[in-house]
């Protein structure tokens, strides 16, 4: 009987197996993301953690100075490109086509194979270890540098330009799917901000990623084939690789941000059971970060004398406009709802704060003077960790705690996350703050080493801050365990939401949605809940469902 | 998937098409890229070529930086006549009128071989490679590039050929051979753009 009965098992996973491979639906596919990009979270955490290690204490001899090149530059390169940007997509994909009532994207083939470009990737990225070591020139990949180091460069220019390719096809499927799925009534201006926010950031990916990707060829070329590009013996430029790079960088910042500024405006009313306030303000300022993001990139070149300062110094003090409109939105939003502190709102709240603080070191740098004195210091590294740690990072954890339900129909523990998010916030400040001050002392960023001893304090409080993050990761793990451990048991709204996703089950059907409600403003579920607009119809509540 | 076609049908560009065209915006954001590169290095370069960046061994070498334009010329005449045929082709399915649709279809390819045949047998007799100073960079990384989207046209070309020798599109339905005319067309601007650059604004001093 054993006999007959392994092979049977064993068919029965094959196609499970062969089902998330194969798959083209964009939940699966999200959820093959966020896997994904949490791995690489994992990973680049680890990094992290070691660079920690190198720096709490002066002359520290942990590990060599080439392995702490090739650390640092893998935990940003982990962080940005394997993480941050394609984790959005997780979002994305499971929720756009769900908030606009759509039954998937608009390309399900395309949207496989922009997914399916990233393990590649990865690999590739992470196997210069073992071809004589890993990029190590940063994630910024300057040129002398980058031209003259070894094979690990190479196999990181390829990772990212698949990791490019796999964001420039992403964000087509998206833009076509906003602007041709949305369901009956979905009208562009009732769409939910998450998704103004993703299209923003698809229209961000579709034009500034050719760029870098021309930039990664140049560089691929002057490497491999005796190229001249960053090269000034041959009548090249290093500057030319610093203005191609942040030229899509800069907006890239943006492509890294505003999803979670997305996640966090459909989180913070839900929880201060208020409207967005100020939703056509807030989807203006989106468009406005999106356009001024062009315009910006050699705020990260003051320094080399090449760039027009005042120029890019006061658009730089100009994107703060909307991003200072949308802070307002959302302390307007707050503003007498009746707030309740569950997870996904802790998160969310988290977010506004810490942005905030990142988002105001960073309009200090924008002043040419002052930039002068913290370039390539640790408090760019401070603000560099505000907005997308305490920013993007916090909104990710806010999203999945908010969607976790909707993604897998069991909810995640409340008090494992709120011990989650105080070891979180405690360690990220005792981490990132002290950055502040080092960076104003002078302590300059991308060093494997320092022999000041009135920087140990403060390297050791952020090293324990480190550490802190690294725990509080505990309850998260404990929590996901927990809840896989439960039975499906989540209804379909089970924080009274606003949008579309709540509207069906959790998780969805195949097709999505047996029914949809009635659209008539950007909030069709609180209509519906409050018999607003529906002529006194209510379909799809749930009725009848199994 | 029968939502998917409903909605499809609504006023305008179908899916398809839109997505298509936002491809083609992302690589005029490539090209966009290089181009700035082949500007930058020209604004920087004391003269253009910099013939003075040559080092001995290179002039030892027989190294020149001069450009053949003759049959850059013939190859440019060419791709924009094959864009014509290509779009007479567009506008015989238009009318329903396949075999005609595949003659023009076959002669575009032809004259796109032709332009990546000239294209080769410029690079093997030029007098300097990619490896000679920035003006060679520049110029076999751009018009590379550009060949490489060139062959891919064809390839695309090809397809739709098959396609229709398949009994595929008709007067109704013909969405892959406007795309296809689309790219090709793209791709010959991006040629004129280049040869207009490389040839025409060509030295300084
Ligand atoms: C209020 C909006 C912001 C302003 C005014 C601003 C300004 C700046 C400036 C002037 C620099 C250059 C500092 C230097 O290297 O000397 C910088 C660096 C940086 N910013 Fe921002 N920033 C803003 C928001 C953001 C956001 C939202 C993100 C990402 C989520 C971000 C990510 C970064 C990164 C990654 C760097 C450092 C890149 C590197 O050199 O490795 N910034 N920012
Ligand atoms: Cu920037």
């Amino acid at each position: 009987m054993a006999t007959i009965a392994v092979p049977r098992t064993g068919s029965a996973f094959r196609p499970a197996v062969l089902d998330w491979l194969t798959t083209v639906d964009h939940k699966k596919l999200g959820i093959l993301y966020l896997y994904f990009t949490m791995f690489f979270f994992a990973v680049g955490g680890i990094l992290a953690l070691l660079v920690r290690t190198q720096l709490a204490v002066a002359d520290s001899t942990f590990v060599s100075n080439d392995a702490y090149n090739q650390i640092f530059t893998m935990h940003a390169s982990a962080m940005l490109f394997l993480f941050i940007i394609p984790i959005w997509a997780a979002f994305g994909n499971y929720i756009v086509p769900l908030q606009i009532g759509a039954v998937d994207m608009a390309f399900p083939r395309i949207n496989a194979l922009s997914f399916w470009l990233l393990p590649p990737a990865g690999i590739l990225m992470f196997s210069g270890f073992f071809f004589g070591g890993s990029a190590d020139a940063g994630w910024t990949a300057y040129s002398p540098l980058a031209r003259n180091t070894g094979t690990g460069m190479d196999l990181w220019i390829i990772a990212v330009i698949l990791l490019g390719i796999s964001s420039t096809i992403g964000a087509a499927n998206f833009l076509v799917t906003m602007f041709r799925m949305r369901a009956p009534g979905m009208t562009m201006f009732r769409m939910p901000v998450f998704c103004w926010n993703v299209l923003v950031t698809s229209i961000l990916q579709l034009l500034a990623t050719p760029v870098l990707a021309a930039a990664l060829c140049m560089l691929y070329i002057d490497r491999n084939f005796g190229g001249s590009f960053f090269d000034p013996n041959g009548g090249g430029n290093v500057i030319l690789w610093q203005n191609v790079f942040w030229f899509y960088s800069h907006p890239a910042v943006y492509i890294m941000i505003l999803p979670g500024m997305g996640i966090v405006s459909e989180i913070l009313p839900v929880f201060a059971r208020k409207p967005l306030f100020g939703y056509k303000a807030f989807v203006f300022a989106t468009l406005g970060i999106g356009g001024l993001g062009f315009s910006v990139w050699a705020h990260h070149m003051f320094t080399t004398g090449a760039v027009l300062k005042p120029f890019f110094g006061f658009m730089t003090f100009m994107i703060g406009v909307p991003t200072g409109v949308k802070i307002f939105n959302w302390l307007a939003t707050l503003w007498r709802g009746s707030i309740t502190f569950e997870p996904p709102m802790l998160f969310a709240l988290g977010f506004v704060s810490m942005f905030l603080i990142g988002g105001i070191n960073g309009t200090y740098s924008a002043a040419v003077p002052v930039d002068f004195a913290i370039h390539d210091t640790y408090f760019v590294v401070a603000h560099i960790h505000y907005v997308l740690f305490g920013g993007s990072v916090f909104a990710v954890f806010g999203g999945l705690y908010y969607w976790f339900p909707k993604f897998f129909g069991r909810r995640l523990n409340d008090k494992l996350g709120v011990t989650q998010f105080v070891l979180m916030i405690v360690g990220f400040n005792l981490a990132f703050f002290p950055m502040h001050l080092l960076g104003l002392d002078g302590m300059p960023r991308r060093i494997a080493t320092y022999n000041e001893a009135d920087w140990e304090a403060l390297n050791m409080a952020s090293t324990i801050g480190a550490f802190l993050i690294g725990v509080s990761m505990i309850p998260f793990l404990i929590a996901v365990v927990a809840a896989f451990m439960r039975p499906k048991d989540q209804p379909d709204d089970p924080w009274e939401g606003n949008t579309l996703e709540w509207a069906t089950t959790s998780p969805p059907p195949v097709h999505n949605f047996d029914s949809l409600p009635e659209i008539h403003s950007e909030r069709p579920l609180f209509d519906q809940r409050h018999g607003i607009g529906g002529h006194g119809v209510h379909p799809a509540t749930g009725e009848g469902r199994g | 998937m029968a939502a998917h076609g409903a909605v499809q049908h609504r006023q305008g560009l179908s899916n398809g098409m839109l997505g298509f065209i936002l491809f083609v915006a992302s690589e005029v954001m490539f090209f966009g890229g290089l181009f700035a590169a082949y500007f930058i290095a020209r604004a920087d370069a004391p003269s253009w070529p910099p013939t003075e960046l040559l080092t001995e061994e290179q002039l030892a070498a027989g190294v020149e930086l001069h450009l053949e334009w003759v049959l850059p010329t013939i190859a440019t005449v060419l791709l924009v006549l094959s864009s014509v045929t290509i779009q007479i082709g567009v506008m015989q399915i238009q009318r329903g009128n396949r075999t005609a649709l595949m003659w023009w279809l076959f002669v575009s390819i032809v004259l796109g071989l032709i332009f990546l045949a000239m294209q080769m047998y410029d690079y093997a007799q030029l007098p300097f490679r990619a490896d000679d100073t920035i003006f060679g960079t520049t110029f076999y990384t751009l018009t590379g590039f550009h060949g490489a989207h060139v062959a891919g046209g064809v390839i695309f070309m090809l397809v739709v050929l098959v396609r229709s020798a398949g009994g595929q599109f008709d007067a109704g339905n013909h969405e892959a051979v406007e795309a296809c005319s689309f790219y090709w067309h793209f791709v010959d601007v991006v040629w004129l753009a280049l040869f207009t650059t490389l040839y025409i604004v060509g030295p300084r001093s």
